[in-house]
């Protein structure tokens, strides 16, 4: 296969433009670390943004980047690290995740990347995915034409909200140079809360009542028993299953925050402080660490009340399956064997009452190209012009996302 | 102000049009008494008029449809309206359009505590979902100023903001779910109580859309829980860098504020002689930080914003003790426009978002401007973020006044763009910046803006007219490619 590696928007233009011409498909790669999350692309030639690299300029004051969509997430990182401040969505990391099928660099994932996979962690539900932090771009469509959208400040409504359309789009939309994120000050402290021992519906109405009082939570995760041995923080295998509240800011506050939660919910519980919240946090981020490296794993996004009783509902229908919570009970990450197959039948058909959709994230080649990955909402004639807007000849990542798309 | 050229022979068949109507809503789903009309002949941006063809008043997410598809057949150009409070013509109806009135849908249709959220219809106001949610100790954050009329709808339309955006973000990053109906009639639900749906996110792209895409009937917003308390600081600076470098090392030292406001020297003139709210009058600026969160985090974050500004050269510093003092404070920020237009009989609200680090340049050039034009600016920041407010002052009444006031708003305008900012940051492109758009964006950035409306509207009937400068036709932009000589999925409606 041949992979294209253009160092400038202009030679991306000129090689989408003689795909487009041809009409041979094209699948846009960063780092290339989640090629296994969507379903396989048919494409004779990669292209990656790999040399479109670097980060461009970065305004702390004003809570502004701009890189180029190639530059890797651990520079982002550590410079934003520096100025003290971090991508408030916080990506998870899911190199580990698709290690067995990824033709990834050993730098790890890109900017780009996380944002074509609009990806958010644990801190979601109070700060946003990444469609909330990303704010204008460059790049090229399925022409081979230049164009741009949002801006570099972060207040900005001039035309349609084109960065949201990218977040999420997998690259099937356009091919992303420069982008432009909100970044946010890192929190002084993070001090995490574990009540032990709680089955399904308490650790709802823990969550719930955590979430709805004023502790300003962000995050709120539930470990049953045998995930949370598997975890690497201290104090929290060995008790039990474990529910887990994440205060974060200044050094009084989290203080603060920490001592009300464990007042008010009471039962068995343990304090966590920075370093090793820090550690609990990011497994529940990245999940791979707490599941069998072959079994197949979806993101199930229902409304948060309804995420405990769903998921114990898996828990009886398959065997051998496993789960646990993010988001409050909103999120949750369950595995399956590899041998009983996807059941997507089974797992999507369980949230017809409340609400809610199943995201394939890992699974077989062959399952991915015979199970729609994503549960694409509202009206799929809608977005297949949606897509023809951009790509007419439909030769930017076609069936990444939904076959024929 | 140019709008599209009406079309005759809808007007001249308004009758037969309006019966048509009227036998599919009832005598009072419609308005087509001219005085009537004029009630609706303008939005919150009055130097623009127009009365519509009539107005259409649906009740139901199904009327909504109906009326869509209606106009669909029909040709007929449609203009949606919430509340009608836009500052940038967003409402402003057309001679030969249907304006679609959401107001009858304002029922509040679940408020869900465990989930943190609440589904209402478009015509609810956005302070009417806070009331709502009040007893159980939420709120919904963004707060535009115009909160006690606008609705919910107008909000999604527009993506408003609010002086409280910095910390809560702006309507696109509060809402959970939408419902809307697509011009051909088509009803379709994105998201719901859950998080991040699969497949393009519509919802994002909708939500600022001014009413161009589809008409939003239902949104379900997530609530947050009401902060245990907020406080307010106020101090002036004697000079603009010297406030704008306090803002900046606020920021710089990880506080995010829940609103951070400046005002220039006749910003704060207008509002202490209006509502003597204590303002420094010998300040070139001012500067309003509010936190909010539990009382202890308030004031450990004060005490570090109070040093910055002190090391900054603030004078007359002073933090509320009570929330009457809050308030106070508070009063000279909110009635900032009111107060202007005491002063004078017309005022512009501009509405461009700047680089901060820009801003003592950005108001000096503003003052030459100001001189160049022969108008009085004043001139009320969101500092934080860097959106900024200049007011300009005039008399529609003096000939060549309004025109004047045009040009220098659309000079300032430039200028933000010019120095890395963006036309427009809470009120939307409507009618006022549409001309502005290719200073901003290049001929195919705007064409793949026209290609994503074509994708919704392929007839060019939603809301034509606004936002962009050119309405090219949906053929003309090449919104359809042929494979091989035939489409791909056949089985997918075509137009």
């Amino acid at each position: 296969m041949d992979l294209l590696s253009p160092a400038s928007l202009e030679e991306a233009a000129g090689i989408v433009r003689a795909a487009a011409a041809a009409k041979t498909p094209l699948e846009i790669l960063g780092a290339g670390t989640k090629r296994g999350f969507g379903r396989p692309v048919a494409a004779d030639r990669q292209v990656t943004t790999a040399a479109m690299s670097g980060i461009l300029s970065y305004h702390p004051e004003e809570l502004v980047l701009t890189a180029r969509a190639g530059t890797h997430m651990r520079e982002i990182v550590v410079a934003l690290a520096e100025r003290g401040q971090h991508l408030a969505f916080e990506p998870p990391d899911f190199t580990a995740l698709y290690s067995a099928d990824a033709a990834g660099s050993p730098r790890g994932d890109t900017l780009g990347g996380v944002l074509a996979t609009n990806l958010a962690g644990p801190r979601r539900f109070a700060a946003g995915a990444a469609r909330d932090h990303f704010l204008g771009f460059t790049g090229v469509n399925g022409r081979g034409e230049i164009f741009k959208a949002g801006g570099q400040v972060v207040k900005n409504v001039t035309g349609y909200d084109l960065p949201k359309l990218m977040a999420g789009s997998f690259g099937t939309l356009a091919l992303m140079d420069q982008v432009t994120v909100k970044t946010l000050p890192r929190p002084d402290k993070t001090r995490t809360v574990l009540l032990y021992g709680l089955d399904g519906p308490a650790a709802s109405a823990a969550m719930t009542k955590a979430l709805g009082g004023a502790y300003d939570v962000t995050g709120a995760a539930y470990l049953p028993n045998l995930l949370a041995q598997r975890s690497k923080a201290e104090f929290v295998g060995g008790h039990g299953s474990v529910t887990a509240l994440r205060v974060e800011g200044s050094g009084p506050s989290s203080a603060h925050h920490c001592a009300a939660l464990r007042r008010d919910l009471g039962g068995e519980n343990e304090e966590l402080h920075s370093a090793n919240s820090a550690v609990l946090w990011r497994e529940i981020r990245d999940v791979a660490g707490f599941f069998d490296g072959e079994n197949i794993l979806w993101r199930v996004s229902v409304p948060p009340s309804h995420g405990p009783g769903i998921a114990a509902g898996f828990a009886i229908e398959v065997q051998g399956s496993d789960f646990y919570l993010d988001w409050g009970g909103g999120l949750i990450w369950l595995s399956l064997p590899l041998e009983h197959g996807a059941n997507a039948g089974k797992v999507r058909g369980a949230l017809a009452r409340c609400g809610g959709h199943a995201t394939l994230i890992r699974a077989p080649e062959e399952v991915r190209r015979k199970e729609p990955v994503f549960e694409v909402e509202g009206s799929p004639a809608l977005m297949q012009r949606v897509k023809q807007a951009f790509d007419p000849d439909g030769v930017l990542d076609p069936g990444r996302m939904v076959e024929g798309i | 102000m140019q709008m599209p050229e009406p079309d005759q022979k809808t007007i001249a068949g308004k009758q037969q049009l309006a019966a048509a109507l009227t036998q599919r809503l009832g005598t009072d789903g419609l308005i087509t008494d001219a005085v009537a009309l004029r009630a609706y002949e303008t939005d919150g941006l009055t130097a623009y008029r127009q009365p519509p063809l009539f107005v259409a008043l649906p009740r139901s997410t199904s009327e909504v449809a109906t009326v869509l598809r209606f106009c669909a057949e029909h040709g007929l150009k449609v203009v949606p309206r919430g509340a009608g409070t836009s500052l940038s013509g967003g409402a402003l109806p057309l001679a030969d359009g249907v304006l679609l009135g959401l107001g009858k849908l304002n029922r509040i249709l679940e408020i869900d505590i465990a989930n943190r959220c609440a589904v209402v219809q478009p015509g609810v106001t956005n302070l009417a979902i806070s009331h709502a949610a009040m007893a159980a100790g939420f709120y919904y954050a963004p707060d535009p100023s115009s909160q006690i009329a606008c609705s919910i709808g107008g909000n999604v339309a527009e993506n408003s903001g609010g002086v409280h955006c910095l910390k809560y973000g702006l309507t696109t990053n509060n809402l959970l779910g939408l419902e809307f109906v697509t011009i051909e009639g088509e009803v379709i639900r994105l998201g719901g109580k859950h998080l991040d749906p699969a497949g393009y996110d519509l919802m994002g792209v909708l939500t600022g859309s001014e009413g161009l895409l589809g008409v939003v009937t239902e949104v379900t917003v997530r609530l947050l829980r009401r902060p245990e308390t907020a406080k307010a600081l106020v101090a002036g600076f004697p000079s603009n860098e010297q406030a704008g470098a306090a803002v900046a090392a606020i920021i710089g030292a990880g506080i995010i504020p829940a609103g951070m406001e400046m005002m220039d020297r006749p910003a704060i003139h207008a509002a202490e002689d209006f509502v003597h709210a204590g303002y420094p009058l010998d300040a070139e600026a001012l500067l309003i930080v509010e936190l909010d969160g539990p009382t202890i985090e308030c004031d450990h974050l004060l005490q570090k914003v109070e040093a910055i500004c002190t090391a900054n050269g603030a004078t007359g510093l002073r933090v509320s003790r009570d929330e009457a003092e809050r308030l106070k404070i508070w009063a000279g920020r909110k009635a900032a426009f009111p107060a202007v237009g005491r002063i004078s009989p017309d005022y512009f609200c501009m509405d461009g978002t700047i680089p901060r680090r820009r801003l003592p340049e950005v108001l000096k050039r503003m003052a030459a401007l100001s001189k160049q034009h022969g108008l009085r600016v004043a001139n009320v920041f969101h500092a934080g973020d860097g959106n900024l407010h200049p007011l300009i002052l005039y008399d529609a009444n003096k000939p060549g006044e309004l025109a004047a006031a045009e040009e220098f708003g659309a000079d300032i305008l430039k200028l933000c763009v010019e120095v890395g900012g963006v036309l427009t940051g809470e009120h939307g492109v409507g009618v006022e910046k549409r001309d502005l758009m290719p200073t901003m964006f290049s001929e195919i950035d705007l064409a793949q803006q026209q290609r994503l409306k074509c994708a919704f509207d392929p007839e060019l009937l939603l809301n034509p007219g606004k936002v962009f400068p050119t309405l090219h036709r949906c053929a003309e932009l090449g919104r359809m490619h042929v494979h091989g000589g035939s489409l791909p999925h056949p089985e997918l409606p075509r137009f």
